[in-house]
């Protein structure tokens, strides 16, 4: 049986028909085996869905609890029989609950990483990497350019901005599941115990964090019931990027509008979209993270899911390792 | 060096005058000298490193890593410097002891020979992370492009000390990178730095536009009036033999004006207006425009377009200094100096004689050349006075011109008006009766009050036709859209633009929401206005 057999893309997702189940289908299906809970990869509306309890969980307030026909929770390291294909979840380092799903059948084991990264991160279990035949790699930041700097220094250069501004609010814009409650989190760490201001999209996500035992210090809504203009001076609020561009943004006095993803890497990106301040925070994995896990997997094969594959598949090529992008649809290549 | 580049990474992207203000002012507070000294000097463009060429910024990186990686990654990134910056192969477990300064680096660079320049800057690069690559890369291919200017850095230094900007513009010439006694004054540590140099710049009077019912409470008699001439504030000085021609902020624009720098062969220091042609047959702004922002002037373009000085002030004759004079005794030693000189390339900006306001009223609204744009007022009785104080000098604009366009573009704007779509692009009609189509005339971001904004705004949201990151276009057709009146102070002739107009300073002056979008102007009515 080649690998290809075992798992392989159709347009509902990656699919293994010795196990018939597939892993973050866009489309409603029997059996959906998921990874975490960002939108473009866990879905609603499958008859049966395997993930971590934390995935589940996460699913089940963005979706409502019905999100699915019937759930079970796959315990990180616990390998499961689906059919004849052998299943096991492995932490996968990107947000809250996110796994990498290990395939194994007849001896060969192939490991799809969902998104993931290597940078630790206080609000997910690090990623672990599994020795495996075949890895199939996201490539979201797959290019020699993509370098994020430690985390704290970010939010250090943050830190020092609010005290450089006192007069201004600082406008964090980062995605509601991970990056946001990484934020926070890091904030705490950095020692900044004033509370911090949270559009209403992160509320349910981030009580769901401080919940499983992340400390977020506290937060308050970013609402003008909660006063005037005058009391978010100096303050730092967090909401997703979408709703600085918007009406909402206005309550905030003349705010310095940063925005926490790997893509403020590249200058004209942060400038085209008015970023004053970009942080590289990313939840994904730079080129030295990818190049170094695909190494440390040991596999003889690579297979580039979404984004920038044909630079990884390059670097593969001269290392020797055998490699080919795989075409997945439905992803966007664009969240961090 | 991350210092210096952190810096350049906050400016480039801080929109706000005040905000580049409060950044520049807190790194000259927290960097040391000479490093301080020598951000200054790369920001004014003072700093002398031999430039490398992207070719060779090429050649270095590609031998050491994959082309075809790095084909890969300058193409996503579209810019050089930064390609390289990120992508520049660190040494595996290479941890350089310690990051160099930037003295450090300007110090290597500086010393570098020509054909050793290139393993200089590779040895940099190496020794550097990431911010501090860009930043190397940005200092030896010239041009920083961060949005300060000379000025600005200047306005930054007089309120890191807490004095008036005229100050440091008066010193600025006679001061050296890294400017260790210009910093140890603004710290209080030491007395002002002494005016050694010579042919130094005088801070120069600004006027303050003639506002509602001032004219009323003032006396013609108290007052000279002379044409405003739209060309360029210069200030020319001689002394001991070094000449210098300075802007209205005092940097040396001498080297644009080789032919005007040439005759400047008197010892004196003269205020007036830099214009091009000959003093009798005055060129356009448009003829101005050709000498404009040039790196370096062909003789042809001097010739055909030559710059002569309209002179309006005389600041020190011989050095002695006139400013405490009153401006009647000035202009008389003046007009007897300019007597002296090369009547091709300076003449007196004449007075315009006027009775009561009413007559000058008439004459400012008929002026005898296209390129005045006015007339301004000065005291008899007032010396010459940095900066631009209340009440010895006005000018009095001719009125505006105003043509109404169709808003086709909005763009959200910056900081306070981030959630604002505040930029606005408008156009007019062109093209035969029957198929008419707007054609962008200009971009205006002011002229309108906050409430007015809210309006803009929510018709733009409402009315959005397509979306290009932060622009919308929005729906302007012969039925639909919003018509801005526009004020502008002049139109010049544009290969740029698609219209061939480009306007001077517009600004929306009123929003006419009653006027039906086929009634705004055609492009012809503009046409009509060039020359």
């Amino acid at each position: 049986m080649r690998a290809r057999d075992l798992l392989h893309p159709r347009p509902e997702g990656l699919y293994c028909p010795p196990g018939d189940f597939f892993i973050d289908p866009v489309r409603p299906v029997n059996r959906a085996l998921i990874t975490h809970g960002h939108s473009d990869h866990a879905r609603s509306g499958h008859r049966s869905v395997l993930a971590t309890q934390q995935t589940l969980d996460i699913m089940g307030l963005r979706y409502g609890e019905d999100f699915a026909g019937t759930t079970q929770a796959a315990a990180l390291g616990a390998a499961m029989a689906l059919n004849d294909v052998t299943v096991t979840f492995h932490p996968a380092g990107h947000v809250l609950g996110s796994a990498q799903i290990a395939v194994e059948h007849k001896g060969r084991r192939i490991v799809a990483s969902g998104d993931y990264k290597r940078q630790k991160d206080a609000t997910c279990a690090p990623f672990e990497p599994v020795k495996c035949d075949v890895f199939i790699t996201e490539a979201t930041f797959g290019l020699p350019v993509f370098r994020h700097p430690p985390d704290t220094e970010e939010i250090a250069r943050l830190l020092k901005s609010a005290a450089q501004f006192p007069e201004r609010s600082h406008l964090v814009g980062a995605y509601a599941l991970g990056k946001a409650q990484r934020v926070m989190r890091l904030l705490r760490d950095a020692g900044y115990d004033r509370p911090i201001y949270i559009h209403g999209a992160l509320a349910k996500l981030s009580e769901y964090y401080q919940s499983q035992g992340i400390d977020l210090g506290t937060l308050e809504p970013a609402t003008v019931d909660s006063g005037g203009k005058q009391d978010f001076t100096g303050a730092i609020v967090v909401g997703p990027p979408s709703a600085f561009a918007d009406r909402w943004a206005r309550r905030f006095p003349d705010p310095i509008s940063c925005f926490a993803s790997g893509w403020m890497r590249i200058r004209q990106r942060a400038k085209q979209g008015g970023v004053e301040l970009p942080l590289i925070i990313s939840d994904h994995a730079d080129w030295d993270e990818l190049i170094a896990t695909i190494k440390e997997t040991g596999a003889g094969e690579i297979w580039v899911t979404h984004g920038r594959e044909e630079a990884l598949v390059r670097w593969c090529e001269l290392e020797g390792i055998a490699a080919r992008p795989l075409h997945l649809v439905g992803y966007e290549d664009e969240g961090d | 060096m991350n210092r210096f580049a952190e810096l350049l990474d906050r400016l480039v992207l801080t929109p706000s005058r005040n905000g580049k203000l409060t950044l520049l002012v807190d790194y000259f507070r927290s960097v040391e000298d000479p490093d301080r000294g020598l951000a200054l000097a790369a920001i004014t463009g003072d700093l002398n490193i031999a430039a490398v060429k992207p070719a060779m910024l090429r050649t270095l990186v590609t031998e050491r890593m994959d082309p075809v990686l790095f084909g890969y990654s300058y193409d996503y990134v579209g810019d050089l410097a930064e390609t390289v910056s990120l992508v520049w192969p660190q040494t595996p477990g290479h941890i350089p002891n310690r990051e160099p300064t930037l003295s450090d680096v300007v110090a290597k660079l500086q010393a570098a020979s020509r054909s050793d320049g290139p393993k200089v800057l590779a040895g940099l690069l190496d020794s550097a992370g990431i911010s501090a690559r860009f930043a190397i890369i940005k200092l030896v291919t010239g041009g920083l492009r961060i949005g300060v200017s000379a000025r600005l850095a200047k306005q930054a230094l007089a309120d890191f000390g807490k004095v008036d900007v005229a100050e440091i513009e008066e010193l600025w010439h006679g001061l050296t990178p890294p400017y260790i006694s210009l910093f140890a004054w603004l710290e209080g540590k030491a007395e002002k730095p002494q005016r050694t140099a010579l042919a130094l710049f005088s801070p120069v009077m600004l006027s303050n536009p003639v506002g509602d019912g001032d004219l009323e409470k003032l006396d013609p008699a108290d007052y000279a009036a002379e044409w405003k001439w739209d060309g360029i504030r210069v200030q020319a000085v001689c002394e001991g033999g070094v000449r210098r021609l300075y802007s209205r902020t005092g940097d040396d624009v001498s080297g644009a004006f080789p032919d005007l720098a040439e005759a400047m062969n008197f010892s004196a220091a003269l205020d007036g207006e830099l214009l091009v042609g000959e003093p009798a047959a005055t060129g356009t702004f448009s003829d101005l425009q050709q000498r404009l922002n040039r790196k370096s002037v062909t003789p042809k373009i001097q010739q055909r377009y030559p710059a002569f000085m309209r002179c309006y002030d005389v600041l020190q004759i011989d050095g002695e200094d006139l400013r405490a004079l009153p401006f009647r005794e000035r202009r008389v030693h003046l007009e007897a100096f300019i007597k002296t000189l090369d009547p091709s390339r300076f003449d007196l900006s004449p007075l315009v004689d006027f009775t009561d306001w009413q007559a000058l009223e008439e004459m400012r609204r008929a002026p005898p050349h296209p390129i005045i744009e006015g007339v301004m007022l000065k005291r008899w009785d007032s010396p010459y006075l940095a900066g631009r104080p209340k009440g010895p000098w006005f000018k009095w604009k001719r009125d505006p011109h105003t043509v109404d366009a169709v808003l086709m573009y909005a763009q959200r704007g910056h900081g306070k008006r981030s959630s604002f779509y505040s930029d606005y692009t408008f156009g007019v009609w062109s093209g035969p009766e029957g198929a008419e189509e707007l054609v962008p005339v200009g971009k205006a971001y002011f002229g309108f009050t906050d409430e007015e904004l809210k309006q803009i705004d929510k018709f733009v949201r409402d009315n959005t036709v397509e979306r290009f990151g932060p622009v919308r276009s929005v729906r302007a057709d012969r039925k639909q859209g919003l018509v801005l009146e526009v004020a502008f102070e002049g139109l010049n002739r544009s290969t740029r633009h698609k219209s061939g107009v480009a306007m001077r300073f517009p600004r929306i002056s009123r929003l006419r929401w009653d006027k039906p979008t086929a009634e705004a102007d055609r492009i012809e009515t503009l046409q009509a206005l060039l020359d």
